[in-house]
């Protein structure tokens, strides 16, 4: 029997045409916008390439990108080891494990606003916990949240504490898949627990590594909320990342022509790291 | 040499000091929130309240309007869940098990999407949403985001494992697609539909850039809105704000421990985007 024709238009039209109007219709008005001087009340200016000129050639926003790509670069690697290693210490045979994953993964069930919160109540100077558990070794009040390098560590910390438990998931399933006989192979052969780890865990899990990699990156590249509620971006810029600083463009200072070029531009950042993960993951057989 | 017995108790060790740090913080923001004003900031900080007090609870409340926020995040989730949920089920149905001219081309465009993030696109859809006057509607919170990729891929990679001869019985008893798809699809789908129920769910309740875009209205602030407007404000008023939330985090922590199976299969069926 025979499918009427129209019926999966019928299933599919809904879904598309929602997806059409708010990000098809979004992803082609915004190539366009990028082009214009717009405040978003008079007509929209074509003024061909200006927003990308004026963009490349402030300072602020080359020390932005500077700052988002030192964050994502300090936040990627120590997501990465940090998950392996406890989903590397979930997989042995060890009593209790569903209940450690569960507290790992806690924090991943917690918004980043509120994240952020909770973090910056620890971390306030006069009255936070850290303080004071410095203070009981005689360290004087550390401003955590409002000296630059300081912020910075904050929101690294608070981005992997936020995270891991997500990217340790994975890891279980991909440590999980390895079959044990390789293991069982390299006892025989008189392999130490560190060297089974180097030569074979580590390798068989280079696909999903490079998955982690991927994810995390954009999924950091893109971080503002949790920097809302813990630094709100500051102390002066110092924590300020791409998206925040796209959104104060945009919508702070109602550039909008501006604010879509900076969007596009975040986009082809985005999309060069799609693709390269593309041509990995061929390799990496995902 | 090391014993097997020394390596377990460094590794519990490990985990249990690592589960402090994890734990301690939620810990503590909750703790705080039970003390009363003068205990809140005391110093040396006491770990447990000296004297519970729900005062903060009930400021939040009465003053800072929380139950409105609870409401208009409770409606949203709700709604845009199962907005996306029928929808996502349909299209994952007719390009799952449907043969159809330019399906692949429908794949291909959700596929290409997968990766694009809305914060590339919060602009223009903006746009989008205030010409069509939905700007400071609660339906433009709710409707814009529903039609996620990463909802048909999950259904339709589901669908794809099962068996087609269900279908074809079915429409040998004369059947007709709709019938098929209320009757057969959803009932196997069951588990795929639980999977993206609770990402609708987390999706939502934590979302935070898209509200924020979305409307300008205090009345139509959803709780993460409101929290970090508190936490954006001169002086915070800390105790209402962290009993706030204590509250914010809750229902998906329940859900999570209720649901942790679904929730970890989920997130290695759809590992490919979060």
């Amino acid at each position: 029997m025979k499918t009427r024709t129209w019926v999966p238009y019928a299933f599919l039209l809904p879904n598309m045409l929602i997806f059409s109007v708010f990000v098809g219709l979004p992803a082609i008005y915004g190539v366009y916008y990028s082009f214009t001087e717009w405040n978003g009340i008079t007509e929209p200016v074509f003024v061909g390439l200006e927003n990308f000129i004026k963009i490349f050639s402030n300072d602020a926003f080359w020390a932005m990108l500077k700052r988002t790509f030192i964050y994502v670069l300090a936040v990627v690697p120590l997501t990465v080891i940090s998950s392996l290693g406890l989903a590397w210490l979930l997989t042995r045979k060890i009593k209790f494990s569903n209940i450690f994953r569960t507290i790992f993964y806690l924090p991943v069930m917690i918004s980043f606003i509120v994240v952020g919160l909770i973090w910056n109540w620890i971390l306030q100077k006069e009255t936070g916990l850290i303080n004071y558990v410095l203070s009981l070794l005689n360290i004087d009040a550390v401003g955590w949240l409002s000296e630059p390098i300081l912020a910075n560590i904050a929101v690294i910390f608070v981005s992997v504490w936020a995270r891991v438990g997500f990217f340790m998931v994975i890891y279980i399933a991909g440590l999980q898949s390895i079959s044990p006989s390789l293991y069982e192979a390299a006892e025989i052969d008189g392999a130490s627990s560190w060297r089974k780890f180097l030569n074979i865990t580590v390798p068989m899990l280079k696909p999903i590594t490079l998955l982690i990699v991927i994810l995390s990156f954009i999924e950091y590249f893109k971080t503002f909320a949790l920097v809302v509620s813990l630094t709100g971006g500051g102390p002066i810029d110092a924590t300020k990342y791409f998206v925040q600083y796209t959104y104060e463009v945009g919508f702070n200072q109602g550039n909008l022509g501006m604010g879509s070029a900076l969007s596009f531009v975040l986009f082809i950042i985005m999309a060069t790291i799609t693709l390269i993960q593309w041509k990995v993951s061929d390799g990496g057989r995902i | 040499m090391k014993t097997k017995k020394e390596i377990h108790w460094i590794t519990y060790g490990l985990l249990i000091l690592l589960s402090i740090m994890m734990l301690f913080p939620i810990f503590w923001v909750l703790s705080s929130s039970l003390k009363s004003g003068s205990e809140l900031f005391a110093w040396p900080p006491s770990i447990l309240p000296n004297k519970i007090t729900f005062i903060n609870y009930i400021d939040a409340f009465s003053e800072a309007n929380f139950g409105r926020y609870i409401f208009n995040t409770i409606f949203v989730t709700v709604t845009a869940t199962i907005i996306t949920l029928i929808i996502n089920t349909m299209a994952g149905y007719a390009l799952a098990k449907i043969k159809f001219k330019g399906s692949t081309i429908i794949l291909i465009l959700f596929l290409s999407t997968l990766m694009i993030p809305l914060e590339a696109l919060m602009i223009p859809m903006f746009i989008v949403l205030r010409n069509l006057g939905l700007y400071n509607s609660i339906w433009g919170i709710i409707i814009p985001p529903a039609a996620t990729p990463t909802g048909v891929f999950l259904i339709r990679q589901y669908l794809l494992s099962l068996p087609d001869e269900m279908i074809e019985a079915a429409k040998i008893d004369g059947a007709n697609e709709w019938q098929i798809f209320m009757k057969i699809i959803i009932p196997l789908a069951k588990p795929v539909i639980a999977t993206l129920t609770i990402f609708s769910v987390m999706w939502r309740w934590q979302d935070y850039i898209w509200p924020l875009i979305a409307i300008s209205d205090p009345k139509l602030y959803t709780l993460e809105l409101a929290l970090s407007n508190f936490v954006g404000e001169y002086s915070v008023d800390w105790g209402p704000l962290l009993a706030m939330a204590v509250v914010t985090m809750i229902p998906l922590i329940t859900v999570f421990i209720v649901f942790q199976r679904f929730f970890i299969q989920g997130i290695m069926a759809t590992s490919v985007k979060e």
